[in-house]
């Protein structure tokens, strides 16, 4: 059975989005598995979306934000990474792999960044096999 | 006015007894409900039998409160047969409601909680291995047990609930005014609304004092801190679910200088009762590294568990993910 990963990401506007779009612009290739959407800041990533997404059925679950120093918004890229740490805590703690929720800081102009880091998410998550939240969640045994 | 009393009943799931007390506590107040409610069934107060409510033709009972979580057959099947004879149901308690306390059980399986119980705690001796089971044939018979179920539920994961009183117990005040509103046909909210419980979060009733310093460089656990008695209890690195809890129980527990645990459920817009609490705690934290960060994080022992206290089997993951 050939399983596709799917890859819900969550970008940031002034940063990572056009990072993304840069990667299209310049008709890189890289991987189809991953679904975009932006958001004004990572730092408006709110823990429900991410575990809304593994509910409904994502593979994976990407956040890009700006480099540190650099959020349009000053301090939301830190309130993301601190929200992101204890994302991480808590999915673990529900039995879901650590490397299916991934946080990384892609900047305007790293096209070719993303497009590595789309690939490379990718294969770690095909290689989990997929997510069986959604699954486990419906049925009530 | 002889207005026909309207008919009552108190059930119990997987719970504690503690609501069922808490309606008891109306006191004096009991010949109040009495004066206006005929008591159907209440197992823990009166004699009726099951086979008493299988009688009753549909929609006999105006109003239950079903307490406690389900979390075997026979809690399933009483929450199935008493929606069939109820007009208005209505889970009550955290249990009904999110799930509650029986709700950590989702931390786990059916299978490590019988290894746990029947052969490994250290006070039972089971050299047979002896273990509930659903069926057993006797001379005598065939005899029967509830299915033990891998999954608490929710009474909304099971049945279609009309209203929702939440709290550990909910506040018997509370009670009494929904109580009321139903038997003076005051016009009841939506059907699915939580009841008998405000809006806004704890915070807004807290008296505690407030101020802009919420940055923490450490979380303590209640007993780690000399507590003012005074200060909001985040902006002391106790971890309190004021801001992500509804209010309506009178800030019972941050009166008795303990701080809240999310009894009372999330506030209306919050589809997941942690994931807010969550975003909250980490926008606390003052550390801008991720070493840093992480440090002041893994002094949360137990996020779902503190997070997810009352809530686990209503919340998004509404359980581990066990192998």
């Amino acid at each position: 059975m050939d399983y596709k990963p799917t890859i819900i990401a969550f970008l940031c506007n002034w940063c990572s989005y056009t990072g993304a779009d840069l990667a299209g612009t310049s008709r890189m290739k890289y991987a189809p598995n991953v679904r975009s959407i932006r958001v004004m800041c990572s730092g408006r990533v709110d823990p429900t979306f991410v575990l809304k997404a593994f509910r409904e059925g994502a593979d994976g679950v990407l956040i890009c934000g700006c480099h540190p120093g650099d959020c349009h918004y000053h301090e939301g890229n830190y309130k993301c990474l601190r929200r992101y740490h204890l994302l991480q805590k808590y999915i673990q703690q529900m039995g879901i792999e650590k490397n299916r929720l991934r946080l990384e800081w892609v900047s305007a102009s790293e096209g070719k960044q993303f497009a590595q880091l789309i690939n490379e998410m990718t294969t770690t998550v095909a290689k989990l096999g997929p997510c069986t939240v959604k699954e486990v969640m419906e049925t009530l045994t | 006015m002889d207005k026909p009393k309207i008919n009552l009943a108190v059930y119990w799931g997987a719970a504690c007894g503690g609501c069922c007390v808490s309606v008891l506590d109306v006191h004096e107040a009991l010949f109040t409900v009495v004066e206006h409610a005929n008591l159907v069934f209440w197992p823990i107060a009166l004699d009726f039998k099951y086979s008493d409510v299988e009688a009753m033709p549909d929609g006999f009972i105006d109003v239950t409160l079903f307490n406690g979580a389900v979390r075997n057959s026979e809690n399933e099947h009483m929450a199935k047969l008493l929606r069939q004879k109820t007009k208005v149901l209505v889970a009550y308690g955290s249990c009904s409601h999110m799930g509650g306390i029986p709700g950590l059980a989702n931390f786990t399986t059916k299978e490590e909680i019988f290894r746990r119980a029947y052969f490994d705690s250290e006070s039972t001796v089971n050299p047979d291995k002896v273990v509930p089971v659903t069926e057993y044939d006797m001379p005598e018979g065939k005899l029967t047990l509830p299915k033990f179920y891998n999954d608490v539920r929710t009474l909304n994961q099971v049945v279609d609930v009309d209203y929702y009183l939440p709290g550990c117990p909910p506040q018997t005040e509370r009670l009494v005014e929904v109580f009321m509103a139903i038997v003076t046909g005051a016009q009841l909210p939506p059907k699915g609304s939580v009841v008998g419980a405000r809006d806004k979060a704890q915070c807004d009733e807290c008296k505690r004092k407030k101020t802009d310093n919420k940055l923490i460089k450490k979380f303590y656990r209640p007993w780690e801190i000399q507590d003012d008695g005074e200060t909001c209890f985040l902006e002391q690195g106790v971890i309190c679910m004021g801001p992500a809890t509804r209010s309506g129980c009178g800030v019972r527990c941050i009166e008795g200088n303990a701080p809240c645990r999310g009894c009372y459920g999330p506030s209306p817009e919050a589809k997941d009762p942690g994931a807010k609490m969550m975003s909250a705690i980490a926008t606390m934290i003052d550390a801008k590294e991720p070493e840093e960060i992480n440090k002041i994080i893994n002094q949360i022992e137990d996020p779902a568990g503190t997070f997810y206290r009352f809530s686990l089997p209503g919340s998004i993951l509404r359980r581990k993910i066990c192998k």
